[in-house]
């Protein structure tokens, strides 16, 4: 059962993830409706970003205002962490403020691990360094329930910046606990060996990765990991791993496309890719805003209900 | 003053394995025998108990210097006499560092008023530890360095490293290196591999120990330093300090007792009190590690001992200090890990933290007549729940805590001197 937290997708059941998406289903009639309720009236939903990120802070935002909350927004940058205000101290001052809910992105591993450990509120990983991205795995995840209708058997494909990419690793352990196959493929030195040892499938060729796939997922990639010497160009990544027609064509026939967004065009999937018809891209947009409804719904719920203890 | 140590098991690792009585005079070893009976000597019952020549750690942080929030050379010893160590080495990664005589005579004199346990720096290897110039070594040496060491800065530059063992190997002074190739190890904070994979946090692959190693036996041998290998922590450096060592160079190595007890499962979660360089590997490594251990290729276990307040480690894992403090529970943890499951036997656990470092930094220790009487009693019956805030170092960071561990330190006897004393209950008496 979820608990007070939501902090990962590896430490949920498969019933943890099919709750969600249940009520996430119900959320999206809210939202596509008239998107007025009155479910978190009274509570507060506070999103505290240390690394910038407009989509998602907004998209959250958005799902505790149609739920009724009040809701606040803190942008800060790290290096106050590190200058000495610590991070528990900085999250402490928001609670006091009488939040229930704190959602935080990092650019570290397990901060919000650390948050959720010395905090009453509940606490919702926004993100977090390279480790998890739960709430956007949720979202692709609704999004292919909507579009599949089941997950048993079906083969994903997940593609580019593996290695650096909490999206990934979500994805990764959500897909396989509701009983996808999942393939990774990527240039080498973005995809070590050692994602086999995850249960996934490794792939260095990306015509044979996207063969007869259910899902094709391209991840964004960041740019200064050239700088970095992790790839020649983008010329050549997008040569050798971006999502193209053509490769779509070696997917299945009813095979759809999804992205994390915002797409570097071209790079990772080519523009004529990213607006084709088999592309889900702006639906998973949507869905976020009904997945994190669902999210704050739960969380609150229970502690309404003092399920949890805090 | 005379003192007496009754019917104790008497253990050095080497001539000793048997109940003697040992009589203690004016701080030197006065007599080891089956009976000894004196009126006119307090004597201490060690009945059931092990007598061990006193634990000397060859890699201890006090911080003192510079880092007093850390740990002081008072409760660093004071937690060295509590882990029943009589001696501990410390590394100079002090503010400012140890690179001249003033700081080596600073310490020496705090450590004289104030310490439990004696206390040997270590010199730097380049001033400032900056890895530009060499120290005076020289000097260095005539206030009594024994061993030189750029700690967890290690030399990058080859042609620098080998004048530094060129010029050091002059003065026969031990070159005690931490083998990290910066280029490899990049921003890691944890072993690289299945976990780091799984939680995201960045890697330290084995290569970046083993490429400096290699580069640090070739230097060694060429200019026929003697090369001591800090916190050995991978299946592969075992292998080439082995071949090293048929070959002829003249290596040694240390490895911790986490590195040889934990892996980095316990990672998992980010606790930060796991978080040391190296970092915890996995249990292949901790295998070979331990195999090392049991045919020589690993001569000592050092703590690495390396205290943190807990505002280093109450931060995300990528930005906490790396190092834990462990130097009151060494012993128990290898004890307990190892000797009880039956893979290194109690004479040779001895013999690696007492025997060996005392001859690297060439002390005169152990149960021979006349030496100073430095020596450690255990029960190692005896059972006990690892609590930090029990702790006499101020650094509270151990992933131990709350493990139960097993070889509680009874006394610990400095130059004749009784300077820890259980009385009962878990380390809480001074003495």
């Amino acid at each position: 059962m979820i608990g007070k937290d939501v902090l990962g997708i590896r430490e949920m059941s498969k019933e943890d993830l099919l709750e969600i998406l249940d009520t996430a289903g119900e959320m999206k009639k809210i939202l596509v409706g008239n998107k007025d309720s009155d479910i978190l009236r009274g509570k507060t939903v506070v999103t505290i970003f240390f690394e910038p990120s407009t989509r998602t802070r907004l998209s959250f935002e958005m799902a505790a205002k149609y739920l009724g909350a009040h809701f606040g927004n803190i942008e800060t940058k790290t290096s106050s962490v590190v200058k000495g205000e610590s991070l528990i101290d900085t999250v402490r001052t928001i609670e006091k403020m009488k939040a229930d809910v704190i959602v935080v992105r990092h650019n570290m591993s397990g901060a919000p691990h650390l948050m959720a450990k010395y905090l009453d509120a509940s606490v919702i990983n926004a993100g977090d360094g390279l480790n998890e991205h739960p709430t956007q795995a949720l979202l692709d995840l609704m999004t292919i329930r909507e579009k599949k209708g089941f997950f048993d058997g079906l083969k994903v494909v997940i593609v580019g910046d593996i290695v650096h990419s909490r999206v990934a690793r979500s994805n990764i352990w959500g897909l396989q606990k509701l009983g996808a196959e999942v393939r990774l493929v990527g240039p080498a030195t973005l995809l070590p060996k050692t994602f086999e040892k995850l249960g996934a499938k490794v792939y260095y060729d990306i015509d044979k990765a996207v063969d007869g796939v259910d899902v094709v997922m391209g991840l964004r990639i960041q740019l200064e990991r050239q700088k970095n010497g992790l790839f020649p160009s983008k010329d050549e990544f997008s040569k050798y791993f971006g999502i193209t027609e053509e490769r779509m064509g070696l997917a299945k026939k009813d095979a759809i496309l999804m992205h994390p967004g915002p797409i570097n065009r071209n790079v990772e999937l080519t523009s004529k890719a990213a607006n084709a018809t088999y592309s889900v891209i702006e639906e998973q947009v949507t869905n976020g805003v009904a997945v994190r409804m669902a999210l704050l719904k739960i969380l609150c719920e229970r502690r309404k209900s003092n399920e949890i203890s805090y | 003053m005379k003192l007496v140590i009754k019917d104790g098991i008497v253990i050095d690792g080497e001539r000793f394995n048997e109940k003697a009585d040992i009589l203690i005079e004016n701080g030197k070893i006065k007599g080891i025998e089956k009976r000894i009976s004196l009126n006119d000597a307090i004597s201490i019952d060690a009945k059931g108990k092990h007598v061990f020549p006193g634990f000397i750690d060859m890699h201890t942080h006090l911080r003192q210097p510079g880092f007093e929030e850390k740990e002081t050379i008072k409760t660093g010893t004071h937690a060295a006499v509590a882990g029943g160590y009589t001696t501990v080495a410390c590394m100079p990664n002090t503010n400012p560092v140890i690179d001249n005589e003033i700081v080596v005579e600073y310490i020496k004199s705090i450590a004289e008023k104030e310490g439990y346990c004696k206390v040997i720096p270590i010199g730097a290897m380049t001033k400032g530890m900056l890895g530009e110039e060499i120290s005076e070594m020289a000097k260095l040496k005539d206030v009594g360095i024994v061993a030189l060491s750029d700690d967890g800065f290690p030399i990058m530059n080859s042609g620098l490293m080998k004048r530094i063992m060129t010029y050091g190997n002059m003065y026969g002074l031990l070159m005690i290196t931490h083998c990290e190739d910066k280029m490899l190890s990049g921003e890691g904070v944890m072993n690289n591999g299945i976990i780091s994979t799984k939680i995201g946090l960045r890697g330290i692959p084995h290569e970046a120990e083993e490429v400096m190693l290699a580069r640090n036996i070739i230097l060694a041998k060429s200019t026929g330093a003697k090369l001591h290998v800090a916190h050995v922590s991978t299946k592969d450096s075992v292998e080439l300090i082995r071949r090293a060592k048929a070959d002829g160079v003249d290596i040694t190595a240390e490895v911790t007792p986490h590195n040889l007890c934990l892996t980095e499962d316990m990672v998992d979660g980010f606790d930060t009190n796991t978080k040391a360089y190296p970092p915890l590997r996995t249990k292949e490594d901790v295998d070979a590690l331990i195999e090392g251990l049991k045919d020589g290729t690993i001569d000592v276990i050092a703590t690495d001992h390396a205290p943190h307040t807990k505002d280093d480690k109450k931060v995300p894992y990528e930005i906490a200090a790396f190092g834990i403090s462990g130097i009151e529970i060494a012993f128990s943890v290898v004890y307990t890990y190892l000797v009880k499951n039956g893979l290194i036997a109690i004479d040779d656990l001895v013999k690696r933290m007492s025997i060996v470092p005392s001859k690297l930094l060439k002390l005169t220790h152990g149960f021979k007549i006349g030496n100073d009487a430095d020596m450690t009693i255990v029960d190692l019956g005896k059972e006990y729940t690892v609590d930090v805030d029990n702790f006499k170092s101020k650094g509270k960071n151990s992933p131990f805590n709350g493990q139960k561990l097993y070889g509680v330190v009874e006394y610990t006897i400095v130059n004749g001197e009784i300077k820890f004393k259980n009385d009962g209950n878990y380390r809480v008496s001074n003495v």
